[in-house]
C-alpha cells in the first residue's frame, strides 16, 4: 500500500497536472474575484474566508478525473484489482495520494492568499484549520465521484455534476466554521460537524467507491 | 405467491397493464374535483387572498419531489441487494418525474413568495433544500443517460443514489444550521390537530391523493417504456450476433 502511495504521488508530481495545476488555479480565483466585487478592503475582508473555500474546493475538482482514469487507460487498475489489497485500500490510498498532492498545498496556500483578499489576523489561522480538516473529506468524496465515471469517454463534466452537489456540506459546515472564526466567534459546532463528515466519508465511501469500480472493471 | 414473483418482468407487464387504467381513472377522479374544489369553491384566507390557492398544487407536488426521491432509494438498494430488472428501471422512470415536481414546487413556491415575502427567491433552508435535491435528481439522470450498458447504468446509479441519499440528508441539516428562514412550518404533520384551517385542509387532502395516484399511474408507464426499451436492446443485440 505504501508503494502504491508514493507511485502515484511521484506519476502525479512529474506529469506536472495536478500538482501546480491546481494551485495555479487557486490563484487565479483569488485573484479574479476582487475585480468582480471591487477592491473595498472591508467587503474582501468579510468575503474572504467564503471565497477562499470556494476556490479550494473548485481546485480540487480540477484534478480529480486523474485519480483513476489513466490506470484506468492502461490496464493498471486491473492488476490493482487482482491485487492482494483489497479494492477499498486501493481506493483509499488513491484518494489520500490525491489529498497529498492537492488538498494539503491548497491547505497550506491558503493562508497565504488571504492577503490577497485582506484577510484578517485570525481568519489565516482558521481557513488553515478548517481545510485541513476539510479537504480530506473533498479528495475523498472526490474519488467516489471519480470510480462512478471511470469508465467514460468524456466523464469530466458529468463528474462534476455528480460531485458538487456532494460537496454542498462539507462546503457548508467549513466555510460556516472559518467565516465564524474569523469574526471572533465560536466556530466549534460547524467545525465538530465537519470534522464527522470527514471521517464518515473515510469510513464509508472506500466501499461505495469500491463498488463502482468493480462494476466499471467488469 | 409473493410479491417478489412481479420482478419477473412478463409478470409485471401483465399486472400493470390491467391495473393502469383503473389507476388513472382514479388519479382523475380525485386530482380533477379536488383542484377544482381547492380553487374555486375555498374562501380567500386573510393575510394570503387568493394566492392562497396554489397551495393545492404547491404542497402535494413539494411532498411527492421527496417521497419520489424515497422512493428511488428503496429501489436501488432492492435491485443492489435482489438484483430485480423491474425494480431499478422504476427507480429511472420515478427520476424523471420526481424532477418534474421538484420544478413545480420550486416555481409555484416562487410565484407565491412574490406576493407573500416580496422576493421570488430567498436562500431559507425550505428553499435551498429544495434546490440541492434538484442538482442531486439532475445527477443521477445525467449518469443514467451518460452509461450505454444498462446493467452497468444500473449498478452505478444505484449506488450514487444510496450515497446521495446520505449527502442530500446531510445538506438538509447543514442548511437548517446555515440559514434560518422565512418559510412556515410543515403545513401537515402526524401530531398536530388543526395544521390549516378545516376549509383548506380537504380538498389539500384529496389533492395529495391525487398526486400520488398520478405519480403512480406516470410510473408505472414509464416503467413500462423502460421494460420495452431493455428488451428492444437485448433484441438489437440478438439480431447483431446472428448477423455475425
Amino acid at each position: 500500500m505504501i508503494a502504491l502511495l508514493v507511485r502515484d504521488m511521484r506519476l502525479a508530481m512529474r506529469a506536472g497536472g495536478g500538482f501546480g495545476l491546481g494551485l495555479a488555479f487557486f490563484l487565479i480565483v483569488s485573484t479574479l474575484v476582487p475585480f468582480g466585487v471591487g477592491p473595498e478592503a472591508a467587503i474582501l475582508s468579510r468575503i474572504a474566508p467564503g471565497i477562499l473555500w470556494v476556490g479550494a474546493l473548485l481546485a480540487c475538482l480540477l484534478s480529480l478525473d486523474r485519480i483513476f482514469q489513466l490506470d484506468f487507460e492502461d490496464g493498471s487498475l486491473d492488476l490493482l484489482a487482482t491485487a492482494p489489497i483489497p479494492m477499498e485500500g486501493t481506493v483509499a490510498i488513491k484518494a489520500l495520494a490525491h489529498w497529498l498532492v492537492t488538498g494539503l498545498p491548497l491547505t497550506l496556500a491558503a493562508p497565504a492568499f488571504g492577503a490577497l483578499m485582506n484577510l484578517q489576523s485570525p481568519g489565516h489561522y482558521w481557513i488553515f484549520i478548517t481545510l485541513l480538516i476539510g479537504t480530506p473529506a473533498l479528495s475523498m468524496i472526490g474519488a467516489f465521484g471519480a470510480a462512478l465515471t471511470v469508465g467514460l469517454k468524456r466523464g469530466g463534466l458529468l463528474l462534476s455534476l455528480l460531485v458538487l452537489p456532494l460537496y454542498i456540506p462539507t462546503l457548508i459546515f467549513g466555510a460556516e466554521a472559518a467565516t465564524r472564526g474569523t469574526a471572533g466567534l465560536s466556530a466549534l459546532t460547524p467545525l465538530l460537524m465537519m470534522a464527522g463528515i470527514t471521517a464518515g466519508s473515510i469510513a464509508l465511501l472506500p466501499f461505495a467507491a469500491a463498488a463502482a469500480l468493480r462494476v466499471n472493471l467488469r | 405467491m409473493s410479491l417478489w414473483e412481479f420482478a419477473n418482468p412478463v409478470k409485471f407487464m401483465a399486472l400493470s397493464g390491467k391495473v393502469l387504467p383503473w389507476v388513472i381513472g382514479l388519479a382523475a377522479l380525485t386530482l380533477i374535483p379536488g383542484l377544482i374544489w381547492g380553487f374555486f369553491f375555498t374562501p380567500e384566507a386573510t393575510n394570503f387572498g387568493n394566492s392562497v390557492k396554489i397551495i393545492y398544487i404547491h404542497v402535494p407536488s413539494a411532498m411527492m419531489a421527496i417521497n419520489i426521491w424515497v422512493m428511488m432509494l428503496v429501489t436501488s438498494l432492492i435491485w443492489i441487494v435482489r438484483r430485480h430488472h423491474v425494480s431499478v428501471r422504476a427507480a429511472k422512470a420515478a427520476a424523471l418525474i420526481g424532477v418534474t415536481m421538484t420544478v413545480i414546487a420550486l416555481i409555484t413556491g416562487a410565484i407565491w413568495g412574490e406576493p407573500m415575502w416580496g422576493t421570488y427567491w430567498a436562500w431559507d433552508p425550505r428553499l435551498t433544500s429544495f434546490l440541492i435535491l434538484f442538482l442531486f435528481y439532475l445527477g443521477y439522470m445525467a449518469l443514467w443517460a451518460a452509461i450505454e450498458n444498462p446493467d452497468t447504468a444500473a449498478d452505478l446509479t444505484s449506488v450514487l443514489c444510496i450515497v446521495g441519499s446520505v449527502f442530500a440528508l446531510l445538506s438538509r441539516y447543514a442548511v437548517n444550521f446555515w440559514n434560518q428562514g422565512l418559510h412556515q412550518g410543515a403545513s401537515l404533520s402526524m401530531d398536530r390537530e388543526e395544521h390549516v384551517a378545516n376549509v383548506y385542509y380537504l380538498p389539500l387532502l384529496l389533492c395529495i391523493a391525487g398526486f400520488i395516484l398520478l405519480f403512480v399511474a406516470l410510473v408505472l408507464i414509464r416503467t413500462r417504456t423502460e421494460l420495452r426499451l431493455v428488451r428492444l436492446h437485448r433484441l438489437e443485440i440478438r439480431e447483431r450476433m446472428k448477423d455475425a
